[in-house]
């Protein structure tokens, strides 16, 4: 009699199979992202319905009506967008005035920036400790470049213009506000009455005014109180202030931060036998920063929509240029929408990144095990 | 506090701290020879009065005083460095010395001049503000706008001078405020008001932009008197003869025939004396000046005579096509008129 077992069982595995087609592929992607639920089903389909009332017109204008040849703002029929303009004044919106002959000036600039970013910003790259330092000489460098000395021709501040004067602007800015509002929030939370009352009045007040009172305190009031002998340059001033101006939000973005820190951390820091700075430094400052990273990117990306305020001191960065084109006999009236377009562009392609980088580097410090 | 006010208030400031620090030697001419430009503020982009080529420098009507200028006093109509100017920002600027001379359509008024401390130096363009609409409105004049929306800039004279108008005519209106000149002309061709008010300038600037500009008319009612002009520091009044003759000179020179073609052959002297005393081959002017006696041949040759800036930048060569209008010269119906040269 043939023994059966008594349990059915198998020998071998089965083959995996593909998951179901309905979590799979786009079908999978469009019902898990698009489709998951009653409300987003409703808000996908408005969306798809929005989009689809303005992409045709917006694309019929702005590529297929377009007018892209032209010497003048006549030569662009009323319908359709004109971006006639652009292959002439397309260097005036990056480099606004600064002489032609010293565009690679601005352009060896940049192309050095981007070594120096990247190794500021992301760890793994060759040769990582001298990067470092030339990322410290780089501001240096730049300065030399753009302004001139040392052999190169002096260019005056008041030359900078377009895109170029928002990225300098900005990045000073950045570089800046950090580290000073790193001081501040910790001054804040010092026991120290002198630096705390110093620091609680700085931020509190430049909190208190909006940005432009400062901006025109410094260049109209200023000037009437320093001797005339005395000149800071306009682009320097407005520099200074916008800084300030970021440096005290950071100094709140990051005070939140730090009290996020529970009190063992500081704690563990003393017991460690760490003095202030060394606790701040190795303990304290590198979780309460990663916690702040959102907060601190957003400040950087407002301070960088601020630089276009330099156009109260008559320097023309990308949208004093658009408004600049409008402006011009020729164009009146034709290059309104165009330019700003233009302009939210370049905006755009730099805040978006600065967002995305903050993303990633988020994700890079995170130390949760999920 | 107006904002009128508060520059009064820094433009008294500064004329006090100036006045301190500048007294005994006001002689803005030295600075200007010393630093070897000439410190011009101008407009931050205004259609045809200052506005940039596509090589990037500024031009215009305003600018091209400013270039005068600088060839009659530096003897080269770039030994510019142009100071853009806000609204705001204009009058501090000239007052704290970061400029030598404003031009940049600045209406002559009586507190401009007397209390905030400038000189105004003449008129260059007689502008007044008007209204445009459509001409299916179906009305030829001003005066019977009775509940109409005007589209306004807010903030300037000519919030106030519509309102004034509108008072004395005892008719009512519906204010509809917008920010800058390109939104009130998108809101006056999205038919959010009927009628928009500015200078006239502006408004047959902005006529030349519309699809159909026989659509829309110019009223002939002006309602107010704004003549536009070139100011300096009160206080140094040579430097102000200066800028006052330079100007002048460029009049003269359209109603004497100086252009700018042929000015240097007129300057070898002519048969008529006040080119010769003018242009330098007779007389002394530009010694008493403290220039040389060639300066009015310079500031001519810089952008022309004042008919040829007029048409070059605002008027019939010019996409604006403005008109002449008041700003003819006397001889032709007009009311420019500058003093002998004598």
């Amino acid at each position: 009699m043939t023994k059966y077992a008594f349990h059915r069982s198998r020998a071998e595995m089965l083959p995996e199979r593909a998951p179901p087609l309905t979590s799979t592929g786009v079908i999978g992607w469009v019902r898990t992202n698009l489709f998951s639920s009653w409300l987003s089903a409703v808000l996908t389909v408005a969306s798809i319905a929005v989009l689809a009332l303005v992409l045709p017109g917006l694309i019929e204008w702005a590529f297929i009506d377009a007018t892209l040849t032209g010497e003048l703002g006549k030569d662009c029929p009323s319908e359709g967008a004109c971006w006639a303009w652009l292959d002439q004044r397309i260097t005036q919106f990056f480099y606004g005035f600064y002489p032609v002959e010293s565009y690679w000036r601005v352009n060896v600039c940049l192309a050095l920036l981007v070594p120096a970013l990247a190794y500021m910003l992301f760890d793994k790259l060759p040769y990582a400790r001298y990067g470092r330092w030339y990322s410290l000489a780089y501001p240096v460098i730049a300065a030399i470049l753009l302004v001139g000395g040392l052999g190169l021709e002096v260019i005056r501040t008041d030359q900078f213009g377009g895109f170029m004067l928002n990225l300098i602007a900005g990045l000073v800015g950045i570089v800046l506000s950090l580290p000073i509002g790193i001081l501040l929030a910790l001054g804040r939370r010092s026991r120290m009455p002198i630096v705390r009352w110093f620091s609680v009045s700085f931020i509190e007040f430049i909190r208190g005014v909006p940005l432009i009172t400062l901006l025109f305190v410094a260049i109209i009031l200023l000037p009437l109180f320093l001797p005339p002998q005395v000149t800071l340059d306009q682009l320097i001033r407005v520099m200074i202030i916008i800084t300030l101006f970021a440096s005290a939000y950071m100094a709140e973005v990051i005070r939140g931060g730090l009290q996020a820190i529970p009190n063992g951390q500081y704690e563990a820091g003393q017991a460690m036998g760490l003095g202030y700075w060394q606790s701040m430094r190795l303990i304290i400052l590198p979780q309460a920063l990663k916690i702040s990273i959102p907060g601190i990117v957003n400040t950087f990306i407002g301070l960088f929509k601020d630089t276009t305020l330099v156009i109260i001191i008559g320097l023309f960065d990308i949208l004093g240029q658009a408004r600049l084109l409008q402006t011009n006999p020729d164009w009146l009236g034709k290059v309104d929408y165009e330019t700003f377009l233009l302009a939210a562009l370049f905006f755009f392609v730099i805040c978006f990144s600065m967002s995305r980088y903050s993303l990633n580097l988020e994700k890079r410090l995170d130390t949760t095990r999920r | 506090m107006s904002f009128r006010k508060i520059a009064g208030a820094i433009a008294v400031a500064g004329a006090l701290v100036a006045g301190g620090a500048m007294s005994g030697q006001a002689a803005t001419l030295d600075d200007v020879k010393a630093a070897g430009t000439l410190k011009c503020g101008i407009n931050t982009g205004l259609p045809g009065f200052a506005y940039t080529d596509d090589a990037g420098n500024w031009t215009g009507f305003d600018v091209a005083y400013c270039r005068a200028m600088a060839a009659a006093v530096l003897g080269d109509a770039n030994a510019i460095s142009f100071v853009n100017l806000t609204g705001k920002t204009r009058f501090p600027a000239l007052a704290s010395g970061e400029i030598d001379v404003l031009s940049r359509n600045t209406t002559w008024t009586f507190s401009r001049d007397v209390d905030l401390g400038f000189t105004f130096i003449g008129v260059s363009y007689y502008d007044g503000q008007g209204f445009i609409g459509r001409t299916a409105l179906g009305i030829g004049s001003a005066t019977e706008l009775d509940g109409a929306s005007v589209c306004i800039q807010t903030g300037t004279t000519t919030e106030l001078n519509l309102a004034d108008f509108f008072r004395v005519n005892g008719i009512s209106y519906e204010p509809v405020p917008i920010e800058t000149n390109a939104e009130a002309r998108a809101a006056y061709e999205a038919e959010r008001c009927d009628v928009y008010t500015t200078d006239a300038s502006g408004l047959a600037a902005t006529r030349t932009t519309f699809e159909d500009p026989s659509q829309h008319m110019v009223f002939p009612e002006i309602v107010s008197k704004e003549p536009l002009g070139p100011l300096v520091r009160q206080g140094d009044d040579q430097w102000a003869d200066i800028a006052r003759w330079t100007l002048n000179a460029l009049i003269t020179a359209e109603e004497l025939g100086v252009t700018q073609a042929n000015v240097a052959e007129m300057a070898n002297g002519t048969d008529h004396p006040e080119i010769n005393r003018m242009l330098g081959s007779e007389g002394s002017l530009g010694e008493m000046l403290g220039l040389d006696a060639q300066w009015a041949v310079r500031a001519i040759a810089a952008e022309g005579n004042y008919a040829e800036i007029f048409d070059r930048y605002i008027g019939k060569d010019s996409p604006l096509a403005l008109g002449r209008g008041l700003n003819a010269l006397y001889t032709d119906g007009g009311i420019l008129y500058s003093p002998p040269f004598r």
